[in-house]
């Protein structure tokens, strides 16, 4: 997997504790997980200062309420970490 | 600071919404309940509310910057430290700074000085949230009451 996941999955195993070998690509934040909401904001954090982003937090809460978009779509880690590659690939563009 | 009420910010002195910080003043009281049993004969303010107080200014800070669009309800302290003691009749300069903005967290950098001491620091996380029914005009009348125009 890439680098990106790499450091995500290390910033959730250093921010949620979380030992680094039970993070895969394929992993819900919090199904799998057990990531809180508070916890997850934490790990934006820490995401948002490693790649020099923004990640849209609230959009994404309001679509997956809405039922706009399934909850894996942003929770997934692999899908999560395409999403930060867009968003650094946007903001280097 | 009215202590037993979390009034904790009695005045604005300077906002920069560009800059994002803030610096505000807070009298500690003469008297207080919270001083009866902090501590009998050797009054003291708090760490929690010194804590409190860094809290507030930064939330005043977050909550001007958004137009008092938004909330932000305090849910991380992270390093805080208390360097000096505080006792009744100090005023107390207050700063905060806004480290990061992200989407639906905010987090700050604060800090109390005294008589150009230093008394405490803290980072701060915040959770922005809409405001809950009725909340929004309190805290505009609130701030409006601190010199911050809401």
């Amino acid at each position: 997997m890439s680098s990106t996941f790499d450091t995500v999955a290390g910033i959730i195993s250093e921010t949620a504790d979380i030992p680094r070998e039970k993070i895969t690509p394929e992993s819900h934040a919090i199904d799998d997980l057990g990531i809180d909401s508070l916890a997850f904001l934490d790990i934006a954090f820490a995401v948002d200062k490693a790649f020099g982003i923004k990640l849209p937090l609230e959009k994404w809460t309001q679509e997956v309420n809405e039922g706009k978009v399934p909850a894996e779509e942003y929770f997934v880690l692999k899908n999560l970490v395409a999403r930060i590659d867009a968003l650094v690939a946007a903001k280097t563009a | 600071m009215r202590l037993e009420y979390f009034e904790m910010i009695d005045r604005v002195v300077s906002i920069d919404h560009e800059a994002g910080r803030i610096a505000a003043r807070a009298n500690v009281p003469s008297a207080s309940p919270v001083f009866e049993g902090h501590f009998p004969g050797r009054p003291l303010l708090p760490g929690v509310l010194m804590t409190e107080t860094m809290a507030q200014a930064s939330g005043y800070l977050l909550l001007s910057k958004m137009g008092f669009a938004q909330m932000p309800f305090l849910m991380g302290v992270d390093k805080a430290r208390f360097r000096d003691f505080v006792g009744p009749d100090v005023v107390l300069d207050v700063t905060a700074e806004i480290e990061h903005e992200g989407s639906g967290y905010a987090v700050t950098k604060a800090s109390i000085s005294a008589g150009g001491k230093k008394i405490a620091d803290a980072g701060l996380r915040f959770r922005v949230m809409p405001f809950p029914a009725e909340m929004g005009p309190l805290m505009r009348e609130r701030a409006r009451a601190i010199g911050l125009e809401a």
